[in-house]
C-alpha cells in the first residue's frame, strides 16, 4: 500500500538514472543512512560493535570485491584473501615506513598495490578461464601465505612473524574506540559502496557482465577481453585489498600471515553465494549472515535450554554453512539479495495481488 | 520453487536475523559472579591437544563451584568459545567475551602465541590480564613494559634454554657443543618462532650451528623437512610442534631413521596425543616438562568425587590426569588463585580484571599453598613481582618408554644470565615502538 | 610452433632443475635418489585423491572439491569402526557408507544443478565439502585415530653397498604403491571390460549423445561417484596408515588441484603421472632449492613446497593448458 510508485513519473533521463528510481526506497534509504550513523553509535553496546557490525562492514566490502570479479565478470577466484593480505601488509609497511602519511592515503595505496599484485594473478585469466582460474587463484593463496610468512621484510625482521599496529590517526581524531571504529568504517564502505553501484552501472560493469553473459560474444559487440577482465581483476583487488587493511588495522589490530589463509577465502565466496552473486546490496546480506550465524549458533543451545559442547557448535555450524551453499546454488542461485527483490515486488502489490 | 516459498525462505532468513540481533543485543542479567572466559579449540587439526586442555580447564571451574561453593563465596561462570587455534578467530572471541559478566572478564588464556601476540596491544586498553602460562612472549616476563602479560612458569626462552642445558649436560659440559649441530623443527607461527632467538644467542655463545626448519600449518606434510634432517644429520634435534604435527615429527623421524632418543620437544610436545598416534616409534622420545607428567594427586581424588562422580565431568574419567588435561587445570587454578589473591585486597565480590591483575603480580604460591590445593607434585612454587611475571623459572626433561612419560632429566633452571639480556632488549624495543610507558618496579611494588 | 616450443623450454628448465642437484655435486647419489623416493610416495598419495577427482569429472563434469573431504570422511570411517571389528569388515562398512554417501549426493547435489555452469558445480561441492567435515567430526570424533595394516614403520635399509649410507625404504610406502597400482589395474579393466566401464566412458564422451541411446545418466553418476568414494577410501586408508587419520588430511588433499591441472582432467594415467611429478618437483624444491633461496634472500625458513605445486601447474596452463593427458578441447578464450 505504501510502496507505490503510482505517479512518480521520469521526465529527464537523469531521473531515468538514479541510483534508486522509486521514491519510497529513496526515503528508506534515507531513513537506514540516518539510524545506521546517528542512532546506531547510541543503541548498540560495544559487544555488538565488535563481534558483528565491525567484521561485517569489512568483510561486506571484501565480499563486494570478489563480488564485482566473480558475480559481474563471471571470474572465479577461490583465493581472495591473498589479496586482502597484500593489503594488509601494504598498510602495515606504508605505516611503518612512511609514518608521515595519512592513513586514507595510506588506504588507498594499499588498495592500489593489491590491485597491482590482483592484475599479475589476472593476467593468467586470458588464457584461461573456469576451473583452471580456480587453480590460479589458489597459487595466488599458497604463494602470498608464504611470501608474508617467510620473507623478513614484510613484518619489519619481527622474529615471531606477527605484525600489529598503532591506533589509526585521521587528521588528530583517534579510531580507537567502538563506535568511532564502527563509524570510521562506514564512512568509508559507504563510499566505497556508491562507488561500486556506479561502476557496475557504468560501460566498466557493463562489458563485466557481457564478458560474463558471454565472452566470445562480448567480443564481437567490442568489448576488448584484455581490458575487461584485467580491470575486473585491479578493481575487485583494490577493494578486497583496502578491505585487507581495515581487516587488520581496525578489526585484529595484530595478525600473522596465517588470518588471510585460504579459510577466509572461501567464507568470502560463501558469502556471495549467499547473498547474491552480482548484486551490490548482496554483499551485505551474505557478510552480514555468515558474520552472524556462528554467533546465533553459538547463543542458540542456551537461549532453548539445550546443553551443546563448543565443538557440536561448532561442527554443526560447517555443517549447516555446507547444506546453505548447496541450498542456495539450488532454490535460489542469486541468493538473499534475490529473495529481497521478490519481497519488494511483492511488497509493491500488497494487499492486492491480482 | 513458487514465489511465495520463496517469500517464506526470505520470511526465515529475516527471521533468523532478526533473532540475531536480539540475542546478541539483550545483554542476560547476572548474578554476583567471577566470569571467566574459555578460549579453546575443539575442531580442526589442534583438537587432538586442544581438547584435553579444555576439559582439565573448565573442569577446575566446576570443581571450585562444587567443593568450595565457588571463590571464597562468588561463583564462577565461564563461556567456552572455540577459537580453532586461529588468532583472528581469537581475537573475535576475545572481543565477545571481554565485557562479559557483571565485572566483565576476569583474565584471558588463549592457549595460542598467536592470540597473545594479537591481544597484547588490546588487553591493556580493556585493562585485562593475560596469563599465558608455559606460552606467549618471551619478553613479557618483564612486568615493567608488559604490565597485563604474565606467562606463568616458563616462557620459550626457559625452555629453550633448559633444552641446551640439557643436552649440553649430555655431552659433557656446555663447551662441548662446539661444533655440533641442532635443528630446530618448528610449527611456522609465532609460537615456533619465539624460541629461535635464545637459540640464536646460546649458538653464539657456544659455537654450534642452529638448523631452522619451519613446518606450515597444520604439519601433515613433512617429508621434506626429515629428508632434509637426514641430510643434514643435525646431533640433536628440537620440536617445537602442536596438535597433528607433533605425532607427524615422530612419525617421520621413525620413517626416515632419525633416533628418538636425539628427539627433545618442549613442554607442548609431550602429551600422550603426540606418542600414542606413532605407536612403538615413539619409545625414546623426549619432551619437556614443568615438574610432572601426566598422573593423580589429591586434586584429581576431589575432581573425580565432587565433579565426575556426579555426572558433571566434561570429558572422560580415564582422561583425567593426562598431561594436557592436568595442564589445563594448573592453568584456571592459577587464574582462580589470582582472583584468591586479589579479594584479600579488594574484598569477597566479583572483582575487575584490573583488581585480579593486581592479584596476579602478587601471586604467592609456595609448597605449602600447592599441597593445600591439592597439586603437590605437579607444579612448580611460583612468585611473581612487578619485575618478573614469571614467577617460576624451572623445568625437566621426561621420556616415553612407548607406555607413559617419565622424568630422565632435570630440574634445571633457566639460566637468567642469558635470557635477561634478551628480555630486557625486546621488552625496550617494544615499549619504544608501541609508546609504552614502562613502569618503575622499585616504586610499584608497594602499590 | 611456438606452441612447441614453450612445451620444450619448460620441460628443459625443469629437467636441468630436476638434475642440477647432482651435477653440481650439492647431493650424493644416495640421498638423491631417497628425495625422488620420498618424492614418488608422496605423488602415489596425491596421484590417489587426484584419481577420484579425474573420475568424476570424466563422467559427470563436476570438478570436485569435495574429494579431500571424502579422503578425510572415509578414513576416519574406517578408523572408527576398526576399533569395533576386524579392519576388513570396517574396510568394507566403509565402502558401503562411500556408496550411500554417492547417492545422497547424486540426488541432494548434483540432480537439481544438473546442467548448471562448471563453477556453480564447483561451489556446489565446496558445500559438500564442509557438510562433510562437519559431519565427519561430529559423528567419528576429532581426535588423531590410526589404522593398523599391521606393517611394520621401521624402515629399511638397502643397497647398502652401492650407495654410501644406502637408502632408506619404508614397507607402508611399497604397500602404498602397490595399492595405488592394483587400483589403476582394477580401474582400467573395469572401464575396458564391463558394460558399466563402457557406459562411463560414453558419458564421459559425450553424455548428450550417451542419454539417446539409452543410457541412464543419473545410475551413471551414483556409479562413478561411488567409484570416487572408494578410491578417496583406499587413499585414506593408505595416508591414514602412514600419518595418522586427521582433519587435516582433507586441506592436504588440495594439493590434488595442481595435480590434475598437469595431467588433464579427463585422463587417468594424467592423474598418476601429474602426482608423480608434482610429489617430486616439490620435495626436491624444498629439499635442494630452498636452502639456495634462504640464503639468497635471506628468508625465514624455506617451505616453499606450500605453493610449488600451485605455480608449477600455473606455469603448465600458460604453457599447455589440457595438461599432459588431456583432450585437446578446452576452454580457451
Amino acid at each position: 500500500m505504501l510502496y507505490r510508485e503510482n505517479g512518480q513519473f521520469k521526465t529527464s533521463y537523469r531521473q531515468d538514472q538514479q541510483m534508486l528510481p522509486i521514491l519510497q526506497d529513496r526515503i528508506f534509504m534515507g531513513l537506514l543512512l540516518l539510524f545506521v550513523y546517528v542512532g546506531a553509535p547510541f543503541i548498540f553496546s560495544d559487544y555488538f560493535f565488535l563481534s558483528i557490525l565491525i567484521p561485517f562492514l569489512i568483510l561486506s566490502l571484501a565480499a563486494l570485491g570478489l563480488n564485482l570479479l566473480v558475480g559481474y565478470c563471471g571470474q572465479i577466484s577461490i583465493g581472495h584473501a591473498a589479496f586482502m593480505s597484500v593489503g594488509a601488509y601494504a598498510a602495515y609497511n606504508l605505516v611503518l615506513r612512511l609514518p608521515q602519511l595519512n592513513f586514507l592515503v595510506v588506504l588507498i595505496l594499499a588498495g592500489l598495490i593489491a590491485a597491482l599484485v590482483g592484475l599479475l594473478f589476472g593476467i593468467p585469466s586470458l588464457r584461461i578461464r573456469g576451473l583452471y582460474l580456480a587453480v590460479a587463484t589458489l597459487a595466488a593463496q599458497f604463494f602470498t601465505d608464504w611470501t608474508f610468512a617467510r620473507v623478513k621484510w614484510f613484518t619489519n625482521y619481527a622474529p615471531s612473524g606477527s605484525v600489529s599496529t598503532a591506533t589509526i590517526d585521521l587528521f588528530g581524531w583517534h579510531v580507537d574506540s567502538p563506535v568511532r571504529k564502527y563509524l570510521f568504517l562506514l564512512a568509508v564502505v559507504t563510499l566505497f559502496a556508491v562507488l561500486a553501484k556506479n561502476l557496475v552501472r557504468s560501460h566498466i560493469g557493463r562489458a563485466w557482465m557481457a564478458m560474463r553473459d558471454m565472452d566470445v560474444a562480448a567480443e564481437v559487440i567490442g568489448i576488448r577481453p584484455v581490458y575487461a577482465k584485467l580491470t575486473a581483476f585491479g578493481v575487485s583487488s583494490f577493494y578486497v585489498g583496502v578491505a585487507g587493511a581495515l581487516w587488520g588495522f581496525v578489526h585484529l589490530g595484530s595478525w600473522e600471515p596465517l588470518a588471510f589463509n585460504i579459510t577466509l577465502s572461501l567464507n568470502l565466496l560463501f558469502m556471495i553465494i549467499i547473498g547474491g552473486m552480482g548484486s551490490v546490496l548482496g554483499s551485505f546480506f551474505g557478510a552480514f549472515f555468515i558474520v552472524a550465524l556462528p554467533i546465533l549458533l553459538n547463543r542458540a543451545p542456551e537461549w532453548i535450554g539445550v546443553d551443546m559442547s563448543t565443538a557440536m557448535v561448532s561442527h554443526l555450524e560447517s555443517m549447516i554453512f555446507g547444506s546453505l551453499i548447496v541450498f542456495f546454488l539450488i532454490v535460489e542461485p542469486q541468493g538473499l539479495a534475490r529473495l529481497w527483490a521478490i519481497g519488494k515486488e511483492k511488497l509493491r502489490l500488497w494487499p492486492f495481488p491480482h | 520453487m513458487k514465489l511465495t516459498e520463496k517469500i517464506r525462505v526470505l520470511a526465515v532468513c529475516v527471521g533468523t536475523v532478526a533473532a540475531a540481533v536480539a540475542v546478541t543485543a539483550s545483554a542476560p542479567v547476572q548474578a554476583q559472579e567471577q566470569f571467566f572466559p574459555a578460549l579453546v579449540y575443539r575442531t580442526g587439526a589442534y583438537a587432538p591437544n586442544g581438547v584435553p586442555f579444555a576439559n582439565g580447564f573448565v573442569d577446575y571451574f566446576k570443581l571450585v563451584n562444587a567443593r568450595d561453593g565457588g571463590i571464597n563465596g562468588v561463583m564462577i561462570s565461564y563461556e567456552e568459545c572455540e577459537t580453532g587455534y586461529a588468532t583472528d578467530r581469537g581475537v573475535e572471541c576475545y572481543e565477545r567475551l571481554k565485557g562479559k559478566g557483571p565485572t566483565g572478564a576476569t583474565l584471558f588464556q588463549p592457549l595460542s602465541t598467536g592470540i597473545t601476540f594479537a591481544l597484547t596491544d588490546k588487553a591493556p586498553k580493556d585493562k585485562i590480564p593475560l596469563v599465558t602460562p608455559g606460552y606467549g612472549r618471551g619478553d613479557s616476563v618483564d612486568g615493567a613494559v608488559f604490565k597485563w602479560n604474565f606467562p606463568l612458569g616458563g616462557t620459550y626462552w626457559d625452555a629453550a634454554d633448559i633444552l641446551i642445558q640439557h643436552v649440553g649436560k649430555k655431552e659433557g659440559g656446555l663447551d662441548k657443543l662446539d661444533g655440533k649441530k641442532i635443528a630446530l623443527v618448528y610449527h611456522d607461527s609465532p609460537y615456533g618462532k619465539e624460541p629461535i632467538p635464545l637459540l640464536e644467542a646460546r649458538s653464539k655463545l657456544h659455537g654450534f650451528e642452529l638448523l631452522l626448519l619451519p613446518v606450515t600449518h597444520p604439519g601433515v606434510e613433512q617429508k621434506a623437512t626429515w629428508l632434509q634432517i637426514r641430510q643434514q644429520r643435525p646431533d640433536y634435534v628440537f620440536l617445537w610442534g602442536w596438535g597433528v604435527m607433533n605425532s607427524t615429527s615422530i612419525k617421520e623421524a621413525v620413517a626416515t631413521g632419525y633416533a628418538r632418543e636425539k628427539m627433545y620437544g618442549v613442554w607442548w610436545s609431550g602429551a600422550e596425543p603426540d606418542v600414542v598416534p606413532a605407536g612403538d616409534g615413539a619409545k625414546g622420545y623426549n619432551a619437556l616438562v614443568f615438574l610432572a607428567s601426566g598422573g593423580q594427586g589429591q586434586v584429581h581424588k576431589d575432581m573425580i568425587k565432587y565433579v565426575y562422580d556426579k555426572g558433571q565431568g566434561t570429558g572422560n574419567k580415564d582422561e583425567i590426569g593426562a598431561v594436557l588435561y592436568n595442564r589445563g587445570m594448573v592453568s584456571s587454578m592459577l587464574g582462580v588463585e589470582a582472583v584468591k589473591r586479589a579479594q584479600s585486597r579488594y574484598g569477597k565480590k566479583p572483582l575487575t580484571g584490573e583488581q585480579v591483575r593486581w592479584g596476579l603480580e602478587n601471586l604467592a604460591l609456595d609448597a605449602a599453598a600447592i599441597r593445600k590445593l591439592g597439586f603437590e607434585g605437579f607444579m612448580n612454587p611460583i612468585r611473581t613481582t612487578c619485575s618478573d611475571h614469571q614467577g617460576a623459572h624451572s623445568g625437566g626433561v621426561q621420556t616415553w618408554d612407548g607406555k607413559k612419560w617419565s622424568i630422565t632429566g632435570g630440574p634445571y633452571e633457566s639460566d637468567l644470565k642469558v635470557i635477561q639480556p634478551l628480555i630486557r632488549a625486546s621488552a625496550a624495543n617494544y615499549a619504544v615502538e608501541k609508546k609504552v610507558p614502562a613502569r618503575d618496579c622499585a616504586k610499584d611494588a608497594s602499590s | 610452433m611456438r606452441k612447441n616450443f614453450n612445451m620444450i623450454v619448460l620441460g628443459v628448465a625443469l629437467m636441468a632443475g630436476l638434475i642440477a642437484p647432482l651435477v653440481t655435486g650439492a647431493s650424493s647419489a644416495g640421498f638423491y635418489t631417497e628425495v625422488l623416493l620420498g618424492g614418488l610416495m608422496a605423488g602415489v598419495l596425491y596421484s590417489l585423491v587426484a584419481l577420484g577427482f579425474v573420475l568424476i569429472f570424466k563422467a559427470s563434469g563436476v570438478f570436485n572439491f569435495a574429494q579431500g573431504a571424502m579422503v578425510l570422511f572415509a578414513a576416519l570411517s574406517v578408523a572408527r569402526m576398526a576399533e569395533m571389528m576386524p579392519l576388513w569388515a570396517a574396510i568394507l562398512l566403509a565402502v558401503g557408507i562411500m556408496v550411500a554417501l554417492a547417492f545422497v549426493v547424486e540426488r541432494v547435489v548434483l540432480r537439481p544443478l544438473v546442467n548448471q555452469d562448471p563453477v556453480v558445480l564447483l561451489m556446489a561441492t565446496l558445500g559438500v565439502t564442509y557438510f562433510l567435515d562437519g559431519f565427519g567430526q561430529t559423528i567419528w570424533g576429532s581426535d588423531i585415530y590410526e589404522i593398523n595394516l599391521g606393517i611394520a614403520k621401521e624402515p629399511v635399509m638397502i643397497l647398502g653397498n652401492l650407495f654410501e649410507g644406502g637408502i632408506l625404504i619404508n614397507k607402508d610406502d611399497v604397500a602404498a604403491t602397490v595399492a595405488a597400482a592394483l587400483l589403476v589395474i582394477l580401474l582400467a579393466l573395469f572401464f575396458q571390460k564391463t558394460k558399466t566401464g563402457r557406459a562411463l566412458r560414453a558419458v564421459a564422451d559425450d553424455h548428450l549423445a550417451a542419454q539417446s541411446i539409452g543410457i541412464p545418466l543419473n545410475r551413471i553418476w551414483v556409479i562413478v561417484w561411488s567409484l570416487a568414494g572408494v578410491v578417496a577410501l583406499v587413499a585414506g586408508v593408505v595416508w591414514g596408515a602412514k600419518l595418522g587419520v586427521q582433519f587435516s588430511i582433507s586441506q592436504v588433499a588440495l594439493k590434488a588441484l595442481p595435480v590434475v591441472i598437469l595431467g588433464g582432467f579427463t585422463s587417468i594415467p594424467g592423474a598418476i603421472v601429474g602426482g608423480l611429478i608434482i610429489g617430486v618437483g616439490e620435495k626436491m624444491a624444498e629439499v635442494f632449492l630452498a636452502p639456495v633461496m634462504v640464503k639468497a634472500f635471506d628468508l625465514a625458513g624455506g617451505g616453499i613446497e606450500n605453493w610449488f605445486a600451485y605455480v608449477l601447474a600455473l606455469l603448465f596452463l600458460l604453457v599447455l593448458p589440457q595438461g599432459l593427458f588431456g583432450e585437446k578441447h578446452i576452454d580457451r578464450v
